[in-house]
């Protein structure tokens, strides 16, 4: 894979989209475009139809929560959705980044790359982002009866609340104000008037 | 309490999309049923016994094992990769490795590199081993699955003499391996590789030239290459309909420029057309495997960097360093620097991908797995369009999926 920050991805999508292309970045060998969200299907579309670049393999996309992050971002939004696209031509990968907050929306891209439907649902589904065009009206991945979105930041490890019989008490109703640190077993394994340990 | 709380949000059959016609009826197969390859629940509007839309329910499986590799360190992670193709679980460990790797910049030397081949390529005969039982079993075909669940077997014996453990291995890891090859593996190795090739021949004889065989598979899921590459398919799906593009041969992991092997590419794109490229593809990796084992290069099998892997154990008894160095690695681990990797590998289902964000802890700040198994299941909405039921679960099977890996 041959990677160079004057590849002609950039220059390209700098010429046709301007200021809707915010920042380009190379980490390891890839190549990362950070892009405007509102334009997101028109970027993947012309990067699709361009026949020097021909980025027509659709990957993947998903989402990334930052706010809890403390170094430098791409952009400044909270979550970030990363596309990831591969040219068969040119053996080459390229990285589309968009970033969006709470109450913002995501134009979709399902009309560019069918594919898309599945990743962009299951975005929607574990982080609340949501996707213009590609709402849903049940859950993804998890039950129908579930609420709030496990990969936000805020969201703790085993945060599921379990409806004891007994009150409002219990390990994962605990868990729900004091998220702990994943490598300790407190607080995962339930106390003695609940569980009967 | 819980009973109201079922029937309120549960999807129902009938409401999950409108039906188009009159005479249709909505049947509900799955998630428990044998020939879904798991817990896939699959809605499907009929007219008679042709499928009109179909629609596929998923999830019953997740567990979050995105969410609970934030709170893990990395080489802590490489067990939930295990579990999420169970049937590959080498290749996930790979290529959660070479993700990590590619973050820390760390250099594996060949002979770790032509380890992990080795393993991996056992792991794709492992992988389509199931897949060609199964997929017969689901077509009529019993036989198939006897034989080449037994080869199936002394792979599984393979892995349990390098690592203790039969399907979850755990055994490619950041930075290296967890051990050498022990002594009498290459002989095993060797036996197997003398005689799968003979015992492929069986069951291929078997479906080949069979004309049942024939007359469910031709013609039926035709996938075109356009449609592939908009939907993400990769692996022998995308191969079977004409798409020539492997990871080890476009962007070679894990020294495999250094071997000799074949892409297999089909022509029309329909079941019988994966199935022949899957034949192909096991007998490819035996070629892999074998060039491996000729040319196993001497020296050390992980890196060095005491950071990253751990010290020899005797050395432990002798050098304070070492000590210190063993003590570090397992209860505080690494720190990646900040960033985000994408590493890729071609699994047996597809383009097996791992994107990692660091942000310079011991544990990653996002960890993704690319799964084959997801992308590919969308063309199944759109491939049983118009099919006939009995088609429906011929190109499940040739769609080759594992929930595991699409619930996570």
């Amino acid at each position: 894979m041959t990677v160079a920050t004057d590849r002609p991805e950039v220059a390209k999508v700098k010429q046709k989209f301007g200021d809707g292309l915010i920042k380009v970045k190379v980490f390891r060998e890839q190549l990362f475009l950070c892009v405007k969200r509102q334009i997101v299907p028109q970027v993947l579309e012309f990067l699709k139809n361009d026949p020097e670049l021909d980025y027509a393999y659709f990957s993947e996309c998903l989402g990334v929560d930052y706010s809890t992050w403390e170094h430098e971002r791409d952009l400044p939004e909270r979550f970030e959705v990363v596309y990831n696209l591969i040219s068969i031509p040119n053996r080459s990968r390229v990285f589309i980044k968009v970033g969006v907050d709470d109450g913002h929306k995501i134009p979709t891209c399902k009309h560019v790359f069918l594919g898309a439907e599945y990743p962009e649902r299951e975005i929607n589904d574990l982080f609340g982002v949501v996707f213009e065009g590609n709402e849903q009206t049940e859950r993804f991945l998890l039950p129908d009866d579930w609420s709030g979105f496990p990969l936000r930041k805020e969201y703790p490890l085993g945060g599921e609340d379990v409806n004891f019989d007994q009150g409002t008490r219990g390990p994962a109703v605990e868990d729900m104000s004091t998220p702990h640190a994943g490598e300790s077993f407190e607080g995962k394994t339930g106390s003695e008037d609940v569980s009967g340990r | 309490m819980s009973e109201t709380r079922t029937s309120e949000f549960m999807p129902s059959t009938e409401t999950l999309f409108e039906r188009i016609g009159e005479d249709t009826m909505v049947v509900n197969i799955g998630p428990q049923h044998p020939s879904t390859h798991g817990v896939l629940r699959l809605i499907c509007e009929l007219e008679g016994e042709v499928i009109v839309q179909c629609k596929c329910v998923i999830g019953y499986l997740h567990t979050g094992m995105e969410k609970e590799a934030e709170y893990q360190q990395y080489h802590k992670c490489v067990v939930m990769t295990d579990r999420m193709d169970y049937l590959n679980a080498n290749g996930n460990n790979l290529a959660h490795a070479l993700a990590v790797e590619k973050l820390l910049g760390c250099e594996i030397p060949r002979r770790g590199s032509y380890l992990r081949v080795i393993l991996a390529e056992l792991s794709r005969i492992a992988s389509h081993a199931v897949w060609l039982g199964t997929h017969g079993l689901d077509l009529g075909a019993m036989t198939p699955f006897f034989y080449i669940f037994q080869q199936r077997e002394i792979i599984l014996d393979l892995f349990e003499m390098f690592s203790g453990v039969r399907m979850m291995p755990s055994w490619i890891v950041p930075g290296g391996l967890r051990g050498d090859m022990p002594e009498g593996f290459e002989a095993k190795l060797r036996d197997f590789l003398r005689d799968f090739p003979g015992e492929l021949e069986v069951v291929e004889g078997l479906l080949v030239e069979n004309p049942i065989w024939k007359e469910r598979t031709f013609n039926v899921g035709i996938m075109t290459p356009q449609q592939t590459l908009e939907l993400g398919c990769s692996g022998p799906i995308a191969r079977g309909s004409g798409v020539a593009w492997d990871l080890r041969k476009s962007n070679p992991y894990c020294c495999y420029e250094e071997f000799d092997f074949q892409i297999p590419v089909g022509t029309t794109g329909d079941v019988y057309d994966r199935f022949i490229v899957r034949i192909a593809e096991m007998k490819e990796s035996c070629r892999i495997i074998e060039q491996a084992i000729d040319g196993l290069p001497e020296g050390p099998w992980s890196t060095l960097d005491r950071k990253i892997a751990p010290p020899p154990r005797e050395e432990l008894d002798t050098s304070m360093e070492s000590l210190i160095h063993h003590f570090k690695l397992y209860t505080e681990g690494y720190h990646p620097p900040v960033g985000e990797a994408y590493a890729a590998v071609e699994g047996p289902k597809g383009e097996l991908g791992f994107y990692v964000v660091s942000n310079g802890s011991n544990m990653p700040y996002r960890w993704h797995e690319r799964p084959p198994s997801l992308m590919n299941l969308k063309s199944l909405e759109i491939l049983a369009e118009g099919r006939l039921i009995a088609d429906l679960i011929a190109i499940i099977g040739s769609i080759d999926i594992v929930l595991g890996e699409i619930d996570r």
